[in-house]
This record gives structure tokens, C-alpha cells and sequence, in this order.
């Protein structure tokens, strides 16, 4: 049987882990690559690096980050952040990603999501989308990492990102981040209603309960979340079985 | 010791297969035309995007007629394996023709692509020495091989309906899913195949 995904996201700058709220008052969270090796030691399906610097000069940092990674850690990598065109995605995948999650590149030019599908499969390209809630069963794109409105219907966007090659989406709910008040789970089923694709649920987490809510049928593939695994506010081995004793798959390693 | 080269046709991540052949003990290297094969022990054939794409650069690379004339080991991964059938239904591409069969969409999936670990039901073969029965592994695809022949089928995984997983044909295997991203279960098969390249290299 298929396992739901826990997958822990590590905001990385400079060759970083940071944690700040809202991109301000950053801290040193440490090495990533140590950081990474941890996670997957607890059980980590997978591992999401966000280079949140992603201004060009810090590419190379950025590449020799996932490169040493790849070299320690057996599981899935997806890295996302300042890729703007199908040569930093080539770059990334080079130096050892498996997917490469594109928001803002993609929302201001939506070929590029065909370019990257068409150059390496959409099972490489991620779609991330910033959402945060306008009314009851509508959300809006924010990019820019989530500074810009844009006028765009999450679930419209979602729609057409698939059609044109995104093969997973990573969904974060801005309203949530950074709460701890439990995933939007009506925007979940909005976009799993919506597409065919692994949605990620990003955004909120703060209790197992909460990851087991968002991996309910008709909701998430996999929880992404950051803050609660830096912190050990909740061990990944814990929340593997946390889930599997709610009758969801998960994988266990421990 | 065991050289074992890893074939770059241009896309996807070579770091993590290399390392896990190195800590193998192999002498990995990576190589992009037919010179760079040499007297290497056995080739690991990787691949992610569509086919299609890959036969393209394993023709302008001269690759294709090396691949299917290879006897010594060969270990082909997601669309390294699908490179082994005759036909691809992904983008209507021939492709290496080693193994009679078709590539088709996965039938009756709930999701499309299938991402993530699932369990693969294995039947004795070398390369699933020492890995347990329980062990899930990771994949990422949309397609998979469907053999003329069942009997090159060593493991099968179920996602909607049952597919094929692994296969063998003498000195070829492949798999669908990827050792190199499937944690010690991953790494334990990658070991087993350069101990495969090594018999090989022994008897020749």
C-alpha cells in the first residue's frame, strides 16, 4: 500500500538552516546536511529544502548544499526557491534533487511549467502555492514569498499548472503558517477535488492530530512542516505512529 | 576493484546512485559516450522524464547499440528499465528492445504520477539478498513495463492494480522504483548488484 509522507522543509540561506517568522529575525538552525541526516534517521520520507535567499550569486552555496546531501541521504530531495527557467532546474536536479518546486517563476510565466515537464518529466516538476483565503471556498496566489497578491484563484491556478505538466502540488495555506492551528482542510479537499495530482499539505501543523486530519481520504498525500521537527515539538518517529494507530499507512523505521 | 559506470543521458540525479555504488565498494564512474564503458564490470542505466527523451540522447550519444549488445551485468532504474521493452505507449518511442513488451500508463491508479514508498513483493533473486520482506521503496512514476513473457518478472508492487516492479533477464535487472532513494533497503541493492558485477568480472 502506498505510505503517506511526513516530509520535513528546511529554510536554508547562505548554506543555513534558518527559522524566522515572517523572513525576519532569522536564527541559526543549523547544517542542513546534519539536519537532513537527522530526519532521516526519525523516519523522514523525504526531505524539502527552500532556499530562501534564491538571489542568483548564492546559486552555487545552494547547489553544494543539495550536492552534499545527496551524498548522505537516501531519500527523496525536493529543493525549490529561485528556480526561473528550465537551467536552474537542470542545475539542481544535477547536483542531486529528485523535484524541483517552482511558485513565483511559474506564476508570472506558466510556460515554464511546460518547459521544465517537458525537459525532465513531470514527476520532477513540484508546483508550491502560496494561499491564503478570500471567502468561504476561494483563495488566492500570493508569490513572492507571499508578499504579492495576485489576483489568481488558488484552485484555478492548480488546475492549470497540472494541465500543463506539474506533477505534485505543495500547498501552503498562509492563514495557517506559522499558527499551529492545523491544516486548511477545506482548501485540501478543494484542490484534491480539483486534480489528480499528490497534493502536499504545508501550513499549519502543531499536533499529530493535526497532520492525521489533512491525510484523511479526499485530503493530502504527505504533511510537509518545518518548526515543530526543528524544535522536537513533535518527533517525526512519533507522529509515523501516531498515524499508523489512526489507521493511516505510514512508513515506519524505527 | 569492480569498475561499474553509471550512464549520463542528461537528466536527473547521478549523485546519490553514485555514492551508493561507491559505498559498495565499486569504483563508480560516470560517463556520457560508448569510450567511457571500457572494461567496466557492469552499467547502471538511470533515468527520470519520458522515454522518448532518453532514447533521443542514448542515440546522439551513440549508447544504443552498446546497451543492447552488453552482457555483462546491467541495472536499469525507473525509466532505465522502461528503456528495456520494446515500445513506449508514454510518447509512442521504440526504445531498446531487451525485453519483448510495452511501457504503458499505470491502469486503474488512484493517483497519477504514483510518488512515494510502497511495498514490492519480491521473489528470491540475488538482488533482494538481505532485504526484508517489508521493506517499502520509493517511487515516482506514471508508467511501467508490461513483459511478453511473465517470467522476467522478479517483483511485483500494487498501486489500484498490481505492477511490475523488478525484472530479469540473465544479466539485466531493473527496477522501477529507485534503491537510491529508498534508504538501507535502496542501498543493501545497489551492494548486492556490484557483487553481481564482481561474480561477473570473476568468471570472465
Amino acid at each position: 500500500m502506498l505510505r503517506k509522507r511526513v516530509i520535513p522543509c528546511l529554510d536554508v540561506t547562505e548554506g543555513r538552516v534558518v527559522k524566522g517568522v515572517n523572513f525576519v529575525n532569522l536564527t541559526d538552525e543549523g547544517d542542513p546536511v546534519e539536519l537532513a541526516e537527522r530526519y532521516v534517521r526519525e523516519g523522514a520520507d523525504e526531505i524539502c529544502f527552500l532556499d530562501i535567499t534564491a538571489s542568483s550569486d548564492n546559486r552555487e552555496t545552494m547547489l553544494d548544499v543539495v550536492r552534499r546531501t545527496a551524498e548522505h541521504v537516501f531519500v527523496p530531495l525536493t529543493v525549490g526557491g529561485g528556480i526561473r527557467a528550465v537551467a536552474d532546474m537542470r542545475a539542481v536536479l544535477r547536483a542531486g534533487a529528485d523535484k524541483v518546486s517552482v511558485n513565483t517563476a511559474a506564476v508570472l510565466d506558466p510556460g515554464l511549467i511546460d518547459q521544465c515537464a517537458a525537459a525532465f518529466g513531470s514527476q520532477c516538476v513540484v508546483l508550491a502555492v502560496d494561499a491564503k483565503q478570500v471567502d468561504e471556498g476561494s483563495w488566492e496566489v500570493y508569490i513572492h514569498g507571499g508578499r504579492t497578491p495576485t489576483g489568481k484563484d488558488a484552485v484555478e491556478w492548480i488546475i492549470e499548472a497540472v494541465s500543463r505538466g506539474a506533477g505534485e502540488i505543495l500547498l501552503t495555506s498562509m492563514d495557517r503558517d506559522g499558527t499551529k492551528d492545523g491544516y486548511d482542510l477545506a482548501l485540501l479537499e478543494a484542490v484534491r477535488k480539483a486534480v489528480s495530482v499528490p497534493v502536499i499539505a504545508s501550513g499549519g501543523a502543531g499536533t499529530i492530530e493535526h497532520c492525521v486530519d489533512a491525510l484523511q481520504p479526499g485530503r493530502a498525500d504527505a504533511v510537509l512542516a518545518a518548526s515543530i521537527f526543528h524544535r522536537k515539538e513533535i518527533e517525526i518517529e512519533d507522529l509515523k505512529e501516531g498515524l499508523v494507530a489512526a489507521g493511516i499507512p505510514a512508513r515506519i523505521t524505527r | 576493484m569492480t569498475r561499474v559506470v553509471v550512464i549520463d543521458h542528461g537528466a536527473g540525479n547521478l549523485v546519490s546512485i553514485a555514492q551508493g555504488l561507491s559505498r559498495a565498494g565499486a569504483q563508480v564512474d560516470v560517463v556520457d559516450d560508448p569510450s567511457g564503458i571500457g572494461n567496466a564490470a557492469g552499467i547502471v542505466l538511470p533515468g527520470v522524464g519520458t522515454t522518448g527523451a532518453a532514447m533521443e540522447r542514448l542515440a546522439s550519444a551513440g549508447l544504443v547499440e552498446p546497451l543492447r549488445q552488453w552482457d555483462r551485468p546491467l541495472l536499469g532504474i525507473c525509466v532505465g528499465l522502461q528503456l528495456f521493452f520494446d515500445h513506449s505507449e508514454e510518447d509512442g518511442t521504440d526504445a531498446l528492445g531487451i525485453i519483448p513488451g510495452r511501457v504503458q500508463l499505470l491502469e486503474g491508479a488512484p493517483l497519477l504520477p504514483h510518488i512515494g514508498w510502497n511495498d514490492v513483493t519480491f521473489e528470491p533473486d540475488p538482488l533482494f539478498s538481505g532485504v526484508a520482506p517489508d521493506a517499502t521503496f520509493y517511487f515516482v512514476h506514471s508508467f511501467a513495463g508490461v513483459p511478453d513473457d511473465e517470467s522476467v518478472v522478479i517483483a511485483r508492487t500494487e498501486y489500484g492494480k498490481p505492477f511490475v516492479a523488478a525484472t530479469r533477464t540473465g544479466n539485466r535487472v531493473g527496477v522501477q522504483f529507485h534503491p537510491e532513494r529508498s534508504g538501507s533497503a535502496g542501498l543493501q541493492m545497489l551492494a548486492n548488484f556490484v557483487s553481481e558485477c564482481e561474480e561477473a568480472s570473476d568468471v570472465a
